[in-house]
């Protein structure tokens, strides 16, 4: 199987540490993976956006034109990004940020889920982009949740392990608001 | 669930991590995005192997320090983009004139000029033709994975000292800056012929002199035509590449580097549709595998190149094809915004079938 992932969203939200631990995750599941971050000048506030592909073969191309689950976290990305989702993709929108003003995407699953709010009731929005990996994990089947929880260690800075218990909390609500929002 | 030994790095880490195995003894270097994690690794790991770490003054000192490092036999690197790598063209022909060993990474990004930070395959010419003045080739290797980047640049160590030329590999800021996990191989025992003509202040013992002025009637000209038959050798011994579907395809894709990559998915997307398509991919761009290319067209008449140019690689390729053969060439200039997708060179692999 190959399964691609492509997270935007801007420079803060922790895009990056989130394909990293996509990435991780999936070495754990003895797969292969390749991370390509787009990068630019901006730092906070610009923005920022990866492609996570993972294959139980070949990789082959880190760059992705149409998407089969796009996460996205604000509303510049919304706006750019999400109409670029292939047919039968998924879409996972922060509607925190996102105002959808009415537009679906006609032929792809659209998801959305508050995000920031998910984080903000766990105590810290800064978590968001665990809310957004536990919900990619969840509506994508492409990892387990046990295999992100096992990758925070590798991702995530010694100094800052003693948060895992939070992210795990919070990978696990983004999981939740996925099973939630399909039975909506 | 299995843990291999393997490692998630960026390119440019893995780059490092390998001249750190290969055993390099000198960094000298001068930061320019997208490659600063290359001199950032090394300035951290190098020294604690009992290596050098110098930031020089400049792209040019940092060039001269690795001819320096290796005229006195030690293993000597340096790394650096588009502005930088021109800027370092003087020392290479140098080196090249002095027939010294030593290691250039250039992860290029647009150009001309300062361009910007984008990928780019547009050194191609500057990599592969001599880039310097003179007349001189040296070692380019194209790296298409971050594994390749650790592998290749391991090999570029061992193929530069034992042909006594500089080796360069030739990537770009989507394998500089991209993470794949990785299986860091230790250094394979190679057998390399002993530098006795380097300058190592012996001491009363016979002089050596590494030069690259020749004066005397006729030893420039014959300078000219050893190497040209140590080129030839190269060819014979070293050429590389990988194919991909290419046993059944009657249309050949031909392309470097992550251009590859992306090609490759174009590849496999074809095939689902029942196009027979194939991917050749030259590993060693110097030497150019030309044999290959010649084989493989004596039965696939249709090529197409693709590369971030508006077309370098391409007349390599048309220059080694058999003669009844059509090359076609897709490029994207490099630039923000420029990268192809699978999806686009699909097209492009659709309509030429």
């Amino acid at each position: 199987m190959r399964y691609d992932v492509f997270f935007a969203g801007y420079g803060g939200q922790g895009v990056l540490l989130a394909g990293n631990l996509l990435s991780y995750a999936a070495i754990h599941e003895g797969k292969n993976v390749s991370f390509f971050p787009a990068y630019g000048v901006e730092k906070r506030g610009g923005a920022a956006m990866c492609t996570v592909v993972i294959a139980d073969g070949d990789t082959g191309s880190p760059v992705v034109g149409h998407p089969s689950v796009s996460v996205i976290l604000n509303q510049l990305s919304w706006d750019k990004y999400a109409d670029k989702i292939k047919e039968g993709g998924i879409c996972l929108v922060n509607s925190s940020l996102v105002n959808l003003a009415g537009v679906t995407l006609p032929g792809r699953e659209l998801l959305v889920i508050p995000m920031n709010q998910v984080a903000i009731d766990l105590g810290d929005v800064r978590m968001v982009n665990m809310v957004a990996c536990g919900a990619y994990a969840a509506a994508s089947g492409a990892l387990q949740l046990d295999s992100l929880k096992e990758a925070l260690k590798d991702t995530l800075p010694e100094r800052n392990h003693r948060l895992i218990p939070a992210n795990i909390k919070a990978i696990e609500a983004g999981a939740a608001a996925v099973f939630s929002a399909r039975k909506a | 669930m299995s843990t291999p030994p393997r490692k998630f790095v960026k390119g440019n880490e893995a780059v490092a991590m390998a001249a750190i195995e290969a055993g390099v003894q000198c960094y000298f270097g001068y930061p320019i995005t997208p490659q600063s994690d290359i001199p950032e690794y090394l300035a951290r790991e190098l020294p604690r192997k009992g290596g050098i770490f110098i930031q020089a003054e400049s792209e040019i000192a940092s060039v001269n320090m690795v001819l320096g490092a290796a005229a006195c036999g030690v293993r000597a690197m340096t790394s650096s983009s588009g502005p930088g790598i021109s800027l370092k063209q003087e020392g290479i022909s140098y080196m090249a004139g002095s027939e010294l060993p030593g290691v250039i990474v250039d992860i290029m990004r647009s150009g001309p000029g300062l361009g910007g930070i984008d990928a780019s395959q547009a050194d191609y010419h500057q990599a592969t033709k001599g880039g310097g003045h003179g007349g001189y080739r040296i070692i380019v290797l194209a790296p298409g994975s971050v594994q390749e980047m650790y592998d290749l640049t391991m090999l570029a160590f061992d193929l530069s000292d034992q042909y006594r030329m500089p080796a360069m590999v030739l990537a770009d800021s989507v394998l500089g800056q991209m993470k794949e996990s990785i299986v860091p191989h230790p250094r394979p025992q190679v057998e390399l012929p002993a530098k006795e003509w380097a300058v190592r202040g012996t001491g009363g013992a016979h002089q050596n002199v590494v030069k690259s002025l020749y004066l005397g009637d006729g030893e420039m000209e014959k300078f000219h035509w050893k190497m040209h038959a140590r080129y030839q050798e190269l060819a014979e011994k070293e050429s590389r590449w990988e194919e991909y579907q290419t046993a059944d395809a009657e249309l050949m894709v031909t392309a470097f580097g992550a251009t590859a990559r992306i090609v490759r998915t174009a590849v496999e997307m074809a095939r689902a549709e029942g196009i027979k398509v194939g991917l050749m991919r030259p590993i060693t761009l110097f030497p150019f595998p030309k044999q290959a290319y010649a084989g493989l067209s004596v039965r696939c008449k249709r090529w197409l190149a693709v590369e971030l140019s508006t077309g370098q690689m391409v007349d390599d390729v048309r220059l080694s094809v058999a003669r009844d053969v059509e090359v076609d060439f897709y490029g994207r200039p490099p630039g923000a915004g420029s990268l192809p997708t699978p999806e686009e060179l699909f097209e492009q692999i659709k309509k030429r079938s």
